[in-house]
């Protein structure tokens, strides 16, 4: 019998939590430049290149009759904003995610909450029809919303501490289950096509609509994880300690909740199932900036950012003028990441 | 325990389970879109059917659920070997990614020789051996990563889900690249399906069963060894390192060959050894023969729900294995005792 000590998130309680502040004002700032730079590399990139020099010029003195700077301005700019907010809001759910589980391995698309919403989407396009896109976004947040519920009933059902092993495999086999259930849903009312159309997703032909969308729902999540981001590092050094020092828990895991279901919900919704940056961006920030959620939270948004961005140009050139479905290109970065953290040292997990 | 003993012990279950697949069968054969009674099979089986119930059993029915009996004992087989070399009660071919290495290798021999339009190429005999090497690759893969001075179950788990992910990530650039007719083709092996076999496909399976099922049986006496910690098996001989990569490479044979056939079908690597071991205990001489039949009783009546519950539609067989093994999956974890891998 192997007993799995589950120790949180690496942790170092020699180093004050001050000296981050200034390490996560370096790396921040940095992260906002190489996004900004990501963006005129995302914004040039796709079937047809344009140059640096013409993108800044559409900035500066817009002109209408101009093809290229028409093309910027309706495809190319919503293309990079939504990616960049996608991979802020997946990469700010995964680090909530990790947080209130404990778990390294925690991400949404990993526990199954992706898989929800596409069993919801394909509930609704077998017995409401495609109806409008409002309805779709809806149904898609209520998916996640129970995946998410589901998740956290079995971390509450179970007694023992679940260790990262079970949670994920768990995330598996939910996962397994409702792609099973909304694949059987599609066959039967004849949605495949559309069901795999939405899931598959992916960042092509997105709107100023979405940005609008977004936006304020990334706001609203940074917000309210900031809000519990105090408790959230309290949390990380253990329930005995976090309990001694007075945290209730429960208010922090059900706000916590809400805003991975906010954020994933609405990332889900508009790109697919995007996976592994959740995963992988909390683990290099930390790494950055140490433990203090105040600043990892912010951060992760910004490194997201950057992953979806780069990861959105690759998925344009790997297979000119075809485009890679973006979450293939995430999985191709995330996996061996994931792989190497499940080789750490027991402790670690 | 020797076989004669761990048999006679079992010998209940050994023989309900028969009796049930030969229940089952019979009834799989006279249900779906054209019911035919039990005395029409006679009489067809005897020569004396019309043309469309030759059709029907010979053509369409037979060669399928043939198939299912097959792909149940392999696969079964192949988790219950799984599970005996890794000493996890959560190991599945399909879990560790094993099937979706095999279903990848699948996908890229269609794409490779869709092109080269050699008829030697698209038989369907070739695809198992394609199927067994990318399942072998995976297999050798998931154990080498998640090597460190040991095999530990949890890590093994973790490193097959990856590779898990890897394979399907790999498979939708692989797909997207294919025209769309092989992609049709290839979607077969995704979903997990034996719908619309023929008889070649039962002949490209049936050897490698054969000649793997007794080799199984065979390796019965140091899977129960292995089971003891690292040094018994050690002192009473058994080279365990050896043992166990023979084991691996036997398990990835079984998956990828169902696999090339049958596709992607999780689950009843996992399902089937665990019914067994609660009913007859966890001797590998009785467990291998009972997990095999469970295994094949377990995917006909799947193909029987799938073919019958929402008919004329097929439903393919993964999804309600994978309905019935989702929660099954679940349970297991939530009933295990202690937080370690060995429940």
């Amino acid at each position: 019998m192997i007993k799995q000590s589950i120790s949180p998130l690496p942790r170092d309680l020699n180093t004050p939590l001050q000296t981050s502040k200034h390490k996560a004002l370096k790396w921040g700032f940095l992260g906002i430049i190489l996004v900004l730079l990501s963006f005129v590399i995302s914004i040039g990139t796709g079937a047809v290149w344009i140059q640096p020099s013409v993108i800044i010029d559409s900035f500066i003195s817009f002109q209408k009759e101009n093809i290229e700077h028409q093309l910027i301005k309706e495809v190319r700019i919503p293309r990079a904003l939504t990616g960049a907010l996608i991979g802020a809001a997946s990469a700010v759910a995964g680090t909530i995610m990790q947080g209130i589980t404990r778990n390294p391995l925690a991400d949404p698309s990993i526990i199954g909450i992706t898989h929800g919403s596409g069993l919801a989407i394909a509930i609704s396009l077998a017995f409401i029809g495609s109806g409008s896109y409002w309805n779709l976004l809806i149904w898609s947040f209520a998916g996640s919303a129970i995946g998410a519920i589901l998740v956290l009933a079995f971390t509450m059902i179970s007694k023992e501490r679940i260790s990262p092993v079970t949670l994920t495999l768990a995330g598996a086999a939910l996962s397994t289950l409702f792609s099973a259930l909304s694949t059987g849903i599609a066959l039967y009312f004849q949605v495949a096509q559309d069901l795999s159309f939405w899931f598959a997703g992916g960042l092509s032909g997105t709107k100023w609509l979405h940005v609008y969308l977004l936006l304020p729902t990334l706001l609203i999540g940074l917000f309210l994880s900031l809000w519990i981001s105090r408790s959230l590092t309290i949390l990380a050094m253990g329930e005995e300690v976090a309990a001694g020092l007075g945290q209730s828990f429960r208010q922090v895991r059900w706000i916590g909740i809400v805003t991975v279901v906010l954020l994933s919900g609405a990332a889900v919704s508009i790109a697919g199932a995007i996976g592994f940056i959740g995963l992988i961006i909390p683990h290099i920030v930390r790494l950055l900036v140490g433990p203090d959620y105040r600043w990892l939270l912010p951060l992760s948004a910004v490194a997201g950012a950057l992953l979806l961005t780069i990861a959105d140009i690759g998925a344009r050139m790997i297979n000119p003028p075809f485009e890679t479905p973006v979450s293939a290109v995430t999985a191709l970065i995330g996996v061996p990441f994931f792989l190497y953290l499940s080789r750490q040292k027991r402790g670690y997990m | 325990m020797d076989w004669k003993e761990a048999l006679v012990r079992s010998k209940v279950w050994l023989m309900l389970f028969s009796f049930l697949i030969l229940v089952t069968f019979v009834i799989s054969l006279s249900t779906g879109a054209l019911p035919i009674t039990i005395k029409e099979m006679l009489v067809t089986f005897s020569g004396a059917g019309t043309a469309q119930q030759e059709l029907v059993l010979y053509q369409l029915r037979l060669p399928r659920m043939i198939i299912a009996l097959l792909i149940g004992a392999g696969l079964a087989l192949s988790g219950a070997i799984l599970q005996g070399l890794s000493r996890n009660s959560l190991a599945d071919p399909g879990i560790l990614g094993i099937n979706a290495g095999a279903g990848l290798a699948a996908v890229f021999c269609i794409y490779l020789f869709s092109r080269a339009n050699s008829t030697l190429f698209s038989s369907p005999f070739l695809l198992p051996v394609f199927a067994f090497i990318g399942a072998l690759i995976i297999a050798i893969l998931i154990y080498s990563f998640s090597w460190k001075g040991g095999i530990e179950p949890g890590r093994l788990l973790l490193m097959g889900l990856g590779f898990n992910a890897l394979c399907g990530a790999l498979l939708i650039i692989l797909q997207l690249k294919m025209d769309p007719k092989d992609f049709q083709q290839a979607t077969i092996w995704l979903t997990g399906s034996i719908w619309g076999t023929q008889w070649p496909y039962v002949w490209a399976l049936l050897p490698w069963i054969i000649l793997l099922i007794p080799i199984s049986f065979l390796k019965a006496r140091s899977m129960n060894l292995l089971q003891f910690s690292e040094t018994v098996p050690h002192v009473l001989g058994l080279k365990v390192e050896s043992e166990r990569r023979i084991l691996l490479v036997l398990s990835a044979a079984l998956a990828g060959s169902c696999v090339a056939v049958g596709g992607g079908i999780a689950f009843i690597g996992l399902l089937a050894p665990h019914l067994a071991r609660r009913l007859c205990g966890a001797n590998f001489f009785s467990l291998l023969p009972l997990s095999a039949l469970i295994g094949s009783f377990l995917l006909l009546v799947a193909d029987m729900i799938g073919k019958n519950l929402l008919a004329p539609a097929d439903i393919p067989v993964g999804i309600v294995i994978s309905v019935i093994g989702a929660p099954y999956l679940i349970y297991m974890l939530l009933t295990r005792k202690g937080v370690g891998m060995n429940s």
